[in-house]
């Protein structure tokens, strides 16, 4: 009886068994590793559209103004706070007046309905942050934020995942600045990163917080 | 039988609603049960009369933490059904993770208001009432939207605790049943059509000065209210005003004007008063002040151990329904009403009031022997006693306290009279009776109903629905559509608490602003004021002008040109900063104490059935509330229904047993409705609580439970004579959370190990260590095979005195509000699926038919070596660095080994979908500090880590340490008896480690060397060697094992 298998077979037959584990390890890779950390899942450098399209990168960089400007709370609340409508009219009741862009705004300080804001920097419901004690620690805006003060409009810098979180409640000396430069977007340490950072880590008596109940509650 | 979750091992789960049974035939021996008490070995503590029976189906209960469904799986599934099931819910898991976090807004404010950061909360005082009394509190409002009430501390009826319905009030204000439009004739209408109507009406009602107006109102305490009304009364002089609270204090206005033959509010001093004498007063929950008063009750309570402070008081409770209050009582004696009134009678007769006359005490041997006993105990304290009767105490028994304090040189001392603090103290039984006349009579024209929902509880014999229908125009204000709505035309929207400008007095007559939280949910919704002010000379004044004109006339007319900032004080304080009422003497009439002893003397014998406010549902108002429907009533812990409360004597003589349906007849009007049997309860009588089977609660209250105000009259409004109970046919399963979560075995090992402990102060200054030497053998710090772990910073810990505690459910109702725990509703509670992070476990001690009763709040311990931390296999609760027992919702995958582990069995499983995420409404009501749990997770309590962590925060960003007490857990904030204390056990000079190093501190089940951080001041009581041990019980296990 003739061979049912050609001897190509036995290649294919090969090819197949470790093509098949090759497949496999690129499937659990893009499953495991690639998907989940993708901007996809994690929404990382994804620009939203917004009601109008606020410039970071003008107001901050160009213009100069400082965070808490706006984000009013961000050195004795949870939440760093998004600027009431009044705010924006502080200034552009008198400059800009009659910029098309700006309608949304002046409209919401005419009728009293609050303009909705799509939300950047969105962390689990069953995930509890401060802004408050890290700002008090010497973590920078720019730490979490990137180069928020030069983004025309907002994007999200890191995963917000609890892996990038870890990082820095490990080793929070590579991240901690003076406490009065937090909020410096030129700030340069005085020698290394480390240096500074352990002085500062027992200067300012930062704990390394890894219990679930720092944030999860 | 018996309890409602003990279907038999082999029963299918769809099976066990309908499970036959025997109806009628009690399965417990109830002699068997004594004679197993009486027992030289015989358990001492117990929860149920179905745990000492120890049947069968009982064991099996246990044996499962959650009976039935939860291990149960559905019969008649294949094994390939199975597969088929496991590996689509193995794919369909895989998936859920794919699922991307929702898009989120953030919506800022246009103009942002001054004092608020985003983010944080704020406080507001204002202040709730409830039937005649008020309490101050405090609100916690996270941008614009109130979340949780606490108590203020400033206000004299609070001191900054609460009580379960101002707790509640939260989900009342938040309730997606609320009434959101006027109605006329069930069509939606305008304010404006409604004010049109009215004011044509009054219009020609002028004419007559007003002849046929009524106004009918609950008890005004608001003095605005007041004067709306009497400014209406003075332009139209034949219009009337009437008054009903159906579970108000009518005693205690018919006693005052029989006794002093005038009104006269009744203030008490607990923390002066060594000896106490209860006659069936629940004072400590229910009555005006009684947060204020448990709080001073209970500080007489820690004085056995406090040293130093004043010693600790007696309390002798003689009551016919057990209360709550009866609980800490170091002698309690049921009697049915005769014997409490004869009893009363006996007592003020031989303390040697002027004209008392003994009563009869023939048929109560024990009552005869307590009489002398008590009388001298009282004399030995004159000036320091109180002898209080109950609001639903007969009008005698008030009159005999009075002429009790009154001889003992009470009054003035520990018991002072005020003026009234109601803004009109009337009989409101004679108002609402002229009223159902005149209406009947068709004298009235234009009736306005004012809250209150006089249809549902108005007395039965009045026939107040028939009547009400004779009046041509009637509106009734109400935040619900309920029965009274039902026969009005006129609907009208009323606002919450919470939502309007008021004004309110509390128990001793201090003033205080109620402040308005949030604008009304529903536009439409107004209050009283905004109604009054449609009749009133300017018809758009608003609550705000209404209440500041007022105080700016009356309350604070001292302050003259500095009004505004003493208006200012008082609503932020939320008293009124003027002060108390001041005390009259008022003396007690000669001839009333011969009268009231004669009235004793003549109180029927025969059934009585006893009419009570619930314990969740008050009169009936709460009946909506999901919270107070779920909350374990502190002495059946029934949820979700009402039933007969009978002595185990009285059922076996009737037949009867627990979930038997029982027909009460009263007055040719019958009922049927589950029989429950109360150990402690006396013979002769029955006990209903009032409230129950509304027909237009909402849809969580309607139909829920049985109404018996058909029952009510207006002669026998908490007492009706003459009844005849027998036996029904049907069962009706109640739900009823007393043997749930069961440390192993309750019935042996609460006695064997002591979970509950108790003795008496005489035995703890003999012997201060006796509570150590109860306990079994508890291991020492190195016997234990996992390695220590070291605090550096913070070590929390919480300390329960049992002496203080009442069981009164502020807690429970608090935590349910601060974590956000769901309810569940009766089937679940039923299947012992009920998520309170606190249960509040009630042990009967001794006698079947006259036990002692202690109640030992049981939370997650907290443990140093925690049994359910090293089981959990995917480190979704582990030990957190300052002690506590973290549970990381986020990792649980729900396989409930943590719970199987867990000695205690404070942990809760999301077995459905219990919270509710889509009520738009509701999710208003949660606390966005915690998070709100799904289905497939565990729970438990967390020591309101949300409240460590916000204080660590604050305290590290001032670069300072957290304080003694700036950490306050929901459960001890609420507490009106401070029972808890919560802290750092690192710190040597923290409150709880004061309570911690009391001889009476011991852990739960701690011979398991689980090293609980949560730890109990064993229950102290103070009996009269005169009267023998007493309720105490205290045979003081010393050398048991």
């Amino acid at each position: 009886m003739a061979q049912l298998f050609s001897r190509s077979a036995n290649t294919i037959a090969k090819a197949s068994i470790y093509g098949g584990a090759v497949v496999a390890a690129a499937l659990g890779w893009l499953v495991v590793e690639a998907i989940p950390r993708s901007s996809y899942a994690t929404g990382k450098t994804v620009v939203y559209k917004q009601p109008v399209p606020f410039s970071h990168d003008h107001h901050t960089a160009g213009l100069g103004i400082d965070c808490r400007y706006c984000h009013t709370s961000v050195e004795e609340s949870a939440f760093a706070g998004i600027p009431p409508v009044s705010t924006c009219m502080n200034c552009h009741k008198n400059i800009w007046t009659n910029a098309e862009l700006l309608e949304p705004i002046r409209e919401s300080y005419r009728t009293g309905v609050p303009v909705q804001w799509r939300r950047i920097n969105d962390l689990p419901d069953f995930v509890y942050f401060n802004h408050s004690i890290h700002v008090a620690k010497g973590v920078s805006c720019y730490t979490c934020h990137g180069p928020i003060n030069e983004m025309p409009l907002v994007y999200q810098h890191a995963t917000l995942q609890m892996e990038w979180c870890l990082s820095c409640h490990r080793n929070p000396e590579q991240f901690v600045r003076p406490r009065d430069q937090v909020f410096n977007w030129d700030y340069e340490p005085e020698g290394s990163q480390e240096a500074v950072g352990a002085k500062l880590v027992q200067e300012y008596q930062i704990q390394k917080l890894e219990n679930c109940s720092t944030c999860h509650r | 039988m018996g309890s409602p979750h003990m279907g038999s091992p082999e029963m299918g789960w769809n099976e066990q609603q309908e499970s036959p049974r025997e109806a009628g035939a009690p399965g417990l021996d109830l002699a068997q049960v004594r004679e197993k008490l009486a027992a030289a070995e015989g358990p001492e503590y117990w929860r149920s009369i179905e745990e000492l029976a120890d049947t069968p189906e009982f064991r099996d209960m246990v044996h499962r933490e959650f009976p039935r469904q939860a291990s149960e799986w559905p019969e008649g599934v294949s094994r390939r059904g199975f597969l088929e099931l496991s590996a689509a819910s193995l794919a369909l898991a895989g998936l859920t993770a794919c699922t991307r976090q929702p898009e989120e807004k953030i919506v800022p404010y246009v103009r942002q208001p001054e004092e608020l950061v985003p983010g944080r909360p704020l406080f507001y005082a204002t202040s709730m009432e409830l039937a005649g009394d008020s309490l101050g509190v405090l609100v916690e409002s996270h941008m614009g939207r109130p979340t949780k009430v606490e108590g203020n501390p400033e206000h004299p009826a609070s001191l900054g605790a609460t009580d379960v319905f101002a707790q509640a009030s939260i989900l009342g204000l938040y309730d997606p049943d609320r009434s959101q439009s006027v109605t006329h004739l069930e069509r939606i209408a305008t304010w404006g059509d409604f004010s049109t109507a009215l004011l044509g009406r009054i219009q020609a009602l002028k004419a007559l000065q007003g002849e046929g107006l009524r106004i009918l109102t609950q008890t005004v305490l608001s003095p605005t209210l007041a004067a709306q009304i009497e400014d209406v009364l003075a332009r139209l002089p034949k219009a009337r005003w009437h008054q009903w609270e159906a579970a108000g204090a009518h005693s205690a206005r018919a006693a005052a004007r029989a006794a002093f033959g005038a009104d006269a509010a009744i203030r008490y001093d607990f923390a002066k008063a060594d000896v106490v004498v209860a006659l069936d007063a629940d004072f400590l929950t229910s009555g005006p002040g009684w947060v204020r008063h448990a709080r001073a009750f209970a500080g007489r309570r820690k004085a056995a151990w406090k040293k130093g402070e004043a010693k600790m008081n007696r309390l002798y409770a003689v009551e016919s329904s057990p209360t709550v209050t009866s609980t800490q009582a170091d002698h309690r004696l049921a009697l049915p009403p005769q014997g409490v009134a004869a009893f009363a009678a006996s007592l003020a007769a031989a303390v040697g009031v002027p004209g008392a006359a003994a009563g009869d005490l023939g048929a109560f041997a024990q009552a005869a022997s307590w009489v002398a006993a008590v009388a001298e105990d009282l004399k030995a304290h004159r000036g320091a006693s109180i002898v209080i009767a109950g609001d639903c105490a007969p009008p005698e028994l008030h009159v005999l306290a009075h002429a009790l304090n009154e001889a003992l040189g009470n009054a003035g001392a520990t018991v002072l009279y005020t003026e009234p603090v109601e803004a009109r103290a009337e009989d409101q039984i004679a108002s609402i009776r002229g009223l159902t006349e005149d209406m009947r009579a068709g004298k009235v024209d234009t009736l306005l109903i004012l809250g209150g929902n006089p249809v549902y509880d108005a007395p039965a014999d009045l026939g107040f629905a028939e009547a009400l229908l004779k009046v041509p125009f009637r509106a009734h204000l109400s935040m619900h559509r309920d029965e009274t709505t039902a026969w009005c035309p006129w609907h009208l929207p009323a606002s919450h608490f919470l939502e309007a400008w008021s004004d309110t007095r509390c128990f001793d007559g201090t003033a205080a602003v109620v402040q308005p939280l949030i604008e009304p949910l529903y536009p439409s919704a107004k209050s009283a004021h905004e109604v009054m002010a449609l009749l009133g000379a300017t018809t758009d004044a608003t609550g705000y002008e209404l209440v500041r004109g007022h105080w700016q006339r009356t309350v604070l007319a001292g302050a003259g040109a500095g009004f505004e900032a003493a208006w200012r004080k008082a609503v932020h304080d939320g008293v009124a900063g003027v002060g108390a009422a001041a005390s009259k003497a008022v003396p007690v009439a000669a001839d009333a104490v011969a009268r009231a002893c004669a009235a004793a003397r003549e109180s029927g014998g025969g059934m009585a059935l006893l009419f009570r406010p619930d314990p969740g549902l008050y009169d009936g108002r709460f009946a909506n509330n999901g919270w107070l429907q779920e909350v374990p009533r502190p002495l059946t812990k029934l949820t979700w229904d009402n039933a007969l409360l009978l002595s185990p004597r009285e059922a076996e003589k009737l037949g009867l047993a627990t979930e038997s349906i029982a027909e009460v007849a009263a007055g040719g009007k019958k009922l049927a409705l589950p029989v429950w049997v109360l150990p402690g309860h006396a013979e002769g009588c029955a006990t209903v609580h009032l409230g129950w089977g509304r027909s237009r609660a909402g849809k969580v209250g309607s139909g829920v439970g049985v109404d018996v105000y058909p029952l009510r009259t207006s002669a026998a409004l908490w007492q009706a004579g003459g009844v005849t109970i027998t036996k029904g046919s049907g069962e009706h399963t109640l739900a009823s959370a007393q043997t749930h979560q069961d440390i192993e075995l309750q019935t042996r090992e609460a006695t064997k190990r002591h979970l509950v402990r108790h003795g008496t102060v005489e035995q703890f200054e003999k012997n201060p260590h006796f509570v150590g030497e109860m306990g079994h053998h508890t291991p020492a710090a190195d016997e234990t095979m996992y390695p220590p772990h070291a605090y550096n910073g913070y070590s929390w810990g919480l300390a329960i005195d049992l002496s203080s505690c009442v069981g009164c459910n502020a807690c429970v109702v608090a935590c349910q509000s601060e974590n956000n725990i769901p309810v569940v509703g009766k089937e679940q509670v039923a299947g012992a699926r009920e998520m309170h992070w606190i249960r509040i476990d009630r042990y009967f001690q001794g006698d079947l038919d006259d036990p002692a009763v202690h109640m030992q709040p049981v939370m997650c311990m907290h443990c140093e070596l925690a049994p359910c931390e090293v089981v959990c296999p995917v480190a979704a609760t582990v030990h957190g660095p300052e002690g506590l027992n973290e549970m990381v919702y986020n990792r649980c995958v729900g396989t409930r080994y943590c719970s199987n582990n867990c000695p205690y069995k404070v942990r809760r499983f999301n077995f459905l979908l219990y919270s509710d995420f889509e009520t738009e409404v509701l999710r208003m009501a949660k606390n966005p500090d915690v998070t709100i749990r799904s289905r497939g997770v565990m729970e438990k309590c967390t020591y309101c880590v949300q409240r460590i962590n916000l204080a660590r925060i604050d305290a590290k960003r001032e670069g300072r340490k957290i304080k003694d007490g700036e950490v306050v857990t929901a459960c001890q904030q609420a507490c009106p008896a401070e029972a808890i204390v919560f802290g750092d056990l690192n710190d040597a000079g923290s409150e709880v480690n004061s309570w911690k190093a009391s001889e009476l501190n011991y852990g739960l089940l701690d011979d398991l060397n689980t090293r609980p951080r949560t730890t109990y001041l064993a229950k102290l009581s103070n009996p009269n060697p005169a009267l023998g041990g007493g309720a105490a019980h205290s045979s003081g296990h010393e050398g048991d094992h």
